[in-house]
């Protein structure tokens, strides 16, 4: 799967892509969010609090909870400030 | 017709207009809003990141759906990303139909879910300083009315 990170999270994280296989005992997107932290300091600090967070799936916005598939493109990005 | 685009490059008001009248033929009216960068706060810069791929799917699918809720005929939606000074413009959103009072407010409800749901992020420079905007709850609130 494909996971891209967006504006202050991609300068935190140091990396706006990444392509890693679907961890195992991952199922949501949530979970995703929580196997991310496990990596240390750097990802924990961004994942930590969700509520900071947005996330898409295959480029649609999605909830915390929603399933994820070995092809998916997840990006994460803080709530959006445009116009 | 509805004609979504994301560009670095500034864009001719007057040009977009036409072009929305003649996909238009017939309308009635044509309500432009521009976004401008602001002077205030001391503000020398800003840069808008965007998501490729979702922006326009986000954007096309808000067109549609003000297509739907009112009788317009198309929408012209353009936002700029990249580098931008106070007073370059920012984002233009321009709707045709037959009577004003439809393309007032499909224009509101585009902006208002451009504001919340279209993937830009903002960066403002203050002399040396740099940092991302922030959200605001006005603009959630804005966006909630046409719920």
């Amino acid at each position: 799967m494909t996971l891209l990170y967006f504006a202050w999270m991609r300068q935190q994280l140091g990396k706006n892509a990444e392509t890693i296989e679907l961890p195992a005992g991952v199922g949501t997107v949530r979970e995703l969010a929580v196997h991310l932290c496990e990596r240390g300091d750097t990802f924990a600090n961004v994942f930590s609090d969700l509520t900071r967070l947005r996330a898409a799936v295959n480029q649609e916005y999605v909830g915390w909870d929603t399933p994820l598939r070995a092809t998916d493109e997840v990006a994460f990005f803080p709530p959006v400030t445009g116009g | 017709m509805n004609t979504i685009r994301i560009q670095k490059e500034d864009f001719d008001i007057s040009a977009e207009i036409a072009a929305l009248k003649t996909s238009c033929g017939g309308a009635g009216a044509i309500v432009t809003f521009t976004g401008i960068v602001r002077h205030d706060d001391g503000v020398t810069a800003i840069t808008l990141e965007h998501y490729p791929g979702m922006t326009e799917h986000e954007i096309a699918r808000h067109a549609e759906e003000a297509q739907l809720r009112w009788p317009i005929c198309g929408a012209t939606i353009i936002h700029r990303i990249g580098a931008l000074k106070p007073g370059d413009n920012i984002v233009l959103v321009a709707t045709a139909s037959s009577h004003r009072q439809t393309a007032f407010e499909a224009a509101q409800f585009l902006m208002d879910y451009l504001k919340t749901r279209a993937p830009f992020w903002k960066q403002e420079t203050r002399g040396d300083e740099t940092r991302w905007v922030d959200a605001k709850p006005s603009d959630d609130a804005a966006a909630d009315r046409w719920r």
